[in-house]
């Protein structure tokens, strides 16, 4: 078991299987809202559901409509469980925020991978 | 806030305050004096974005300082005679009514300062049309980020924004000296030298000397008309990201920075219009990048498609002033328009202009004069136009992308003659296209 510190964004408590993304995400045409899948062509997640993931990737990226994709997810219960970013920035955490998922900064990403049973709780984030 | 005693909203909004607090380093959340909503329209809000507001609104949120909000997608009175669909229209009241319920107030426009919304200098707000922004802290020296939408809502809600960017006043420091070698004849002229000088400055804070000498104004003084610095800070913000700009001897802040001023060696007589992208040191200390335009035919001629017929003139990017609709009113007088004329401004402007027969006049002449809307927000590409002439260079740099239109741009007496012909009315005064 791993434990991680990292610094809250969006406080809550979570438990998943990790989505690791090595490449920035932009969610307003990066992920279809009514199925959860990544639709970004040549994304590195092309093709995955986040939803009920511990989703990790660097930071976000895109149009600031990116926010209300975030929440559209979540009202379609395909949002992922929670958010944790190398550094996060003012769509993705809006976004979080607006939909209640956890989501956690500051995290070396490099100690989670694709598959680990990850849990977010406030700043921490336990790796098996 | 954040514990949740004013309740569950309060907190998210304080959460979203607070989060931008931290990603942006702020050192404290400081009190503001207005908010200006952006997000209104349900083409950019979609189901989603419009989910939200009205969730937040059945919660109870109410804003705790004065709020406004930007353009809609329509006139919210005459939205079918701008040709907008009643599921459109049903939509985008749902929106505007959640955002009323919240205590925002339905000014629906980009220039509360033209409508009795003026913050006082050094005053804090939260404002989210990079336009408003850019008005708001190179004109009014009132101090904002470009918010978000639900960013600029959740600083209505908790009365408070997290004190980083232009809030403090380092960031406020010129990034940019901008020698302007040409004539400024005219709104068009401000928003090509916008469209040029904010394509290479992005989100940087410009400072312009403008030469030759500006023609003496009202008072003696000698300094762009209020329309023209709106055109100005709109195609800056577009091409760009520009949220500040100083002018010499024209804005207030400009003269708070004496270092950008006395740093002198220009190389002459340079007309080429592109960044020198010389690195000086400044007396401060702080890096300062130099560009000269030596003309403005670059921006005219990358906002100009060769278009020849023009079925849709747009005039009011920003909304209109009083002063504009008057113009446009006195160009149109005796004559009948073959194009589709949009004119478009705040509620409150339409009605002054209205209560002097001002949009009668436009109207008689087959001109169209729609508040709480614009080009940008409204859903345009759904009513069948073909070619736009606008005055306005962030119009016609957005018009591609948003509205699917090919557009020319130039004065506005040049879009009325092609109102009123039918067919794109001239070559810019002295210059090319």
């Amino acid at each position: 078991m791993k434990r991680l510190r990292g610094r809250v964004i969006c406080r809550g408590k979570a438990r998943g299987t990790a989505l690791v993304s090595p490449a920035a995400i932009g969610f307003l045409g990066g992920v279809d809202p009514d199925t959860g899948v990544v639709i970004e062509r040549k994304h590195p997640l092309s093709g995955q559901c986040v939803a009920g993931r511990i989703l990790v990737f660097p930071t976000g990226k895109g149009s600031t409509v990116g926010s209300y994709t975030l929440y559209r997810l979540h009202k379609n219960r395909l949002a992922p469980a929670a958010i944790v970013n190398a550094r996060s920035e003012a769509i993705v955490a809006v976004g979080a925020i607006i939909s209640g998922i956890p989501m956690v900064d500051l995290v070396d990403l490099t100690q989670i991978h694709t598959g680990d049973r990850v849990s977010v709780d406030g700043e921490d984030v336990v790796i098996g | 806030m954040l514990a949740g005693s004013e309740g569950q909203v309060v907190r998210q909004a304080m959460e979203i305050v607070a989060a931008l607090g931290k990603i942006y380093e702020a050192e404290e959340l400081v009190v503001v004096g207005s908010a200006q909503i952006a997000g209104v329209s349900y083409k950019n809000l979609g189901e989603a974005g419009l989910e939200f507001l009205e969730e937040w609104a059945s919660q109870g949120a109410r804003v705790r300082v004065p709020a406004f909000a930007n353009p809609a997608g329509m006139d919210l009175q005459r939205w079918r005679e701008m040709g907008i669909r009643s599921d459109f229209a049903r939509q985008q009241q749902r929106v505007v009514d959640a955002l009323s319920s919240m205590g925002v107030q339905l000014t629906c426009t980009c220039t509360p300062y033209l409508v009795g919304h003026v913050p006082k200098a050094g005053e804090h707000v939260a404002w989210s049309e990079s336009s408003a922004v850019s008005f708001a802290n190179s004109i009014l020296a009132a101090r904002t980020n470009r918010e978000g939408g639900p960013s600029a809502l959740a600083a209505a809600i908790t009365g408070r924004t997290a004190a980083y960017g232009l809030h403090v006043t380092e960031k406020r420091r010129p990034t940019h000296r901008v020698d302007v070698r040409c004539q400024l004849l005219n709104e068009a002229d401000y928003g090509a030298l916008g469209y040029l000088v904010g394509r290479q400055v992005c989100d940087g804070v410009p400072y312009l000397r403008l030469w030759p000498d500006l023609p003496l104004g009202e008072a003696g003084l000698r300094r762009p008309t209020q329309e023209q610095l709106m055109a100005l800070g709109a195609a800056l913000a577009a091409s760009g990201a520009v949220a500040l700009y100083h002018i010499e001897g024209v804005t207030p802040e400009a003269d708070q920075w004496p270092g950008v001023v006395e740093q002198q060696g220009l190389r002459p007589g340079t007309s080429t219009g592109r960044a020198h992208d010389a690195k000086v040191q400044a007396e401060s200390g702080a890096r300062l990048t130099e560009i000269t335009i030596g003309g403005l035919d670059e921006g005219y001629a990358a906002l100009n498609s060769p278009l020849g017929e023009i079925d849709f003139v747009s005039l009011g990017c920003p909304h209109s002033t009083l002063e504009d609709l008057q113009r446009a009113a006195l160009l149109l007088d005796g004559h009948r328009v073959r194009a589709t004329l949009w004119i478009t401004t705040s509620r409150a402007v339409r009605e002054r202009a209205e209560r002097q027969g001002v949009v009668a006049r436009i109207e008689a002449a087959g001109g169209q004069v729609f508040a709480d809307t614009c080009l940008v927000v409204a859903p345009v590409e759904e009513l069948g136009f073909k070619a736009m002439a606008t005055n306005s260079a962030k119009a016609a740099f957005y018009a591609p992308g948003l509205s699917s239109l090919q557009s020319r741009f130039g004065t506005l007496e040049q879009c009325i003659q092609t109102a009123i012909e039918g067919r794109w009315a001239g070559s810019r005064p002295g210059g090319m296209v």
